[in-house]
């Protein structure tokens, strides 16, 4: 590959001006012809998955941002089964199979508000100006960086999962309960994680979205049964928990995992995670367009 | 079709309007660029040049009037727009993270080529601009005409027939400057059809075959760069007279030479004179050696923008670090 004469990085030569010529002579009467008035399905799904290659190859540069779903199941998992464990459950491990599904949702939920935060921040970038000058689908550049965060939801479950065995938690719902339950919670996390993804298309800044996150994600996950038996809860708050598709969630995949059994909240829980996509997506699509 | 094409525009605006609150960014332009043309819009920032730019490329909406381009409604059928028109902004609009080929990829698939038409595709660009060696490192290493040059390449991916250029000279050095204005000049030769915009009444000039001047929001003129700079003389005529010179014979002087006053400097020690070209700064001079009239100093300037734009406006431009200070060209100085 050595050759005698190797020109300098920038020698700032450009283009013969014949060869950009040649490459690039058009035909306006053609290129209207061929002008299409929207993108197919397909198109949509091949430019999808090209914008979820790009957010793969950022993830790939920019470990750090693995930091929240690497550190935080390690973390959470040993701190909450240590903290409560014993005042909750009488010792940590009987009290692993009630938390461990908890700190799932947790997880899956926490990963969620990245995806506002990044794509906020990935919005000022000039690259989106481009993205919105071609002609790709209005959806795609929301939905190319939601499939590749499945990445991140898929470590941060698997993590939490593995944390929870490494200190003790047995789930007898067997390798399929457990899969399940894994499953579950990154279906539901990636589907709430549209509701933040719209958060980022209308927040001015990527602080303004971590904050508004911060406030829905807290009484979501505290409110809920993630950590704590609901029977000793005050009755209005507890038809609140009741009510949260967060406890549908933690109460599906305490049984997948610990049971190994599909109750009705699975149900319950993909039927939420399909109500958020089909409001937040959509709301997210129209003010993205928007968006000057 | 093909026939009826060739001699619809390649943009047809009528009455654009822009508005932010209270303020009118576009306030009733029409335009109508011909296909094959270089066609540049001129003015000082904030005139609203890219706001204009912006709208023909469905990045706003319009708010009023309306626009075609290549006979395509711009408000109606944005998705066929986007087709038509490559958009290379002020700021180098590409991946930050992404290496020049991946960037360059990333666009050819978005824009529906195969794998291995996106690979060969950005070899191609990549090589046609001079970017091969700086093919596989990352963007945060190019200087800021490699970037501008990438920028454009991945304008071009799709060959549009239109090719939009804000700005595309903004911060670079004179030579890259030159190179830019030949790769411009050859996408027009390729077929294609650009509107830019620029500060640079010099850069209009070496490049647009018209020039639409905008101020706040309205066209205040539209003509070749010929016609623009005659309107305010080609270029100007600076005499600085000794100070035991007759200033009254000297005035009298250039009126008979070039029929027209001088501007004289309150002291009357300058003189300054429009000059259709600058040889006839030979003949003012030869008649004031002739008729005893001793100069200190000589120089022609080639009018800025700002005199373009006193003379078309009647204002300044608004803008106090425009490029005024480059364009001013001391030619000769005695």
């Amino acid at each position: 590959m050595s050759t005698t004469i190797a020109p300098p990085a920038d020698t700032g030569a450009l283009p013969s001006p014949g060869l950009v010529g040649e490459r690039l002579s058009v035909d306006p009467a053609e290129a209207v012809a061929r002008a299409r008035p929207r993108t197919s399905l397909r198109e949509t799904a091949t430019q999808t998955l090209a914008l979820a290659w790009r957010a793969l190859l950022k993830m790939r540069r920019n470990p750090e941002q693995f930091f929240d779903v690497v550190f935080q199941p390690i973390i959470f998992t040993v701190m909450f089964a240590y903290v409560f464990g014993g005042a909750i459950a009488g010792d940590v491990k009987s009290y692993l199979p009630l938390m461990v599904p908890g700190i799932l949702a947790q997880t899956v939920l926490t990963t969620c508000m990245a995806a506002g935060v990044q794509l906020r921040e990935d919005m000022e970038k000039g690259v989106f100006d481009r993205f919105r000058s071609l002609p790709i689908a209005r959806i795609a550049p929301l939905a190319g960086p939601m499939v590749a965060d499945l990445v991140r939801f898929a470590t941060a479950a698997t993590l939490t999962l593995a944390m929870g065995m490494l200190i003790g938690y047995r789930p007898d719902g067997g390798a399929f309960g457990v899969l399940g339950a894994l499953l579950l919670a990154i279906v539901t996390g990636w589907s709430l994680a549209w509701v933040f993804t719209w958060i980022g298309t209308v927040a001015r800044s990527a602080q303004a979205v971590q904050g508004m996150s911060m406030m829905i994600l807290f009484p979501l996950t505290f409110l809920s049964n993630a950590f704590v038996p609901t029977e000793t809860l005050p009755d209005g708050l507890r038809t609140f928990v009741d009510l949260n598709p967060v406890s549908h969630l933690v109460s599906a995949t305490r049984d997948l995992a610990n049971n190994g059994a599909i109750t009705a909240d699975v149900g319950w829980t993909l039927l939420a995670s399909a109500v958020v996509v089909a409001i937040f997506a959509p709301l997210a699509v129209r003010s993205y367009s928007k968006r000057v | 079709m093909s026939t009826t094409l060739h001699t619809t525009p390649a943009v047809q605006a009528e009455g654009l309007v822009k508005t932010f609150g209270d303020l009118r960014a576009v306030d009733g332009i029409d335009l109508t660029v011909r296909q094959g043309e270089i066609f540049g819009v001129l003015g000082p920032n904030g005139a609203g040049k890219t706001t204009m730019l912006q709208m023909l490329a469905t990045l706003l909406p319009v708010d009023g009037g309306r626009a075609e381009v290549f006979g395509v409604d711009v408000a109606r059928e944005p998705h066929r727009i986007r087709q038509l028109v490559g958009v290379t902004g002020q700021y180098a609009s590409v991946d930050e993270n992404l290496t020049a080929t991946e960037n360059l990829r990333l666009f050819g698939r978005l824009l529906g080529l195969s794998r291995g038409g996106a690979r060969s595709t950005a070899a191609e660009l990549l090589a046609a601009f001079g970017l091969q060696e700086a093919a596989d490192k990352p963007i945060s290493a190019f200087s800021g005409g490699m970037r501008r040059r990438l920028d454009l390449a991945a304008s071009l991916i799709a060959r549009p027939p239109l090719i939009f250029l804000d700005e595309p000279t903004t911060g670079l050095d004179p030579r890259t400057r030159g190179q830019m204005w030949d790769t411009i000049r050859a996408l027009v030769a390729g077929g294609s059809t650009v509107l830019l915009t620029t500060q640079y009444l010099d850069e209009a000039d070496q490049l647009a075959d018209r020039i639409a001047v905008i101020d706040r929001g309205r066209k205040v003129a539209q003509g070749t760069p010929d016609e623009l700079k005659t309107s305010v003389g080609a270029s100007t005529l600076q005499l600085t007279l000794a100070p035991d010179s007759d200033a009254a014979l000297a005035a009298q002087v250039v009126r008979r030479e070039l029929g027209e006053e001088p501007v004289r400097t309150p002291e009357s020690v300058r003189l300054n004179m429009p000059l259709p070209d600058a040889d006839r700064a030979a003949d003012v001079l030869i008649a004031l050696r002739q008729a005893g009239v001793a100069i200190d100093a000589v120089s022609v300037a080639k009018p800025t923008l700002d005199e373009v734009f006193l003379a078309l406006t009647g204002h300044p431009t608004d803008d106090a670090t425009g490029p005024s200070a480059d364009e001013r060209d001391g030619a000769m100085t005695a």
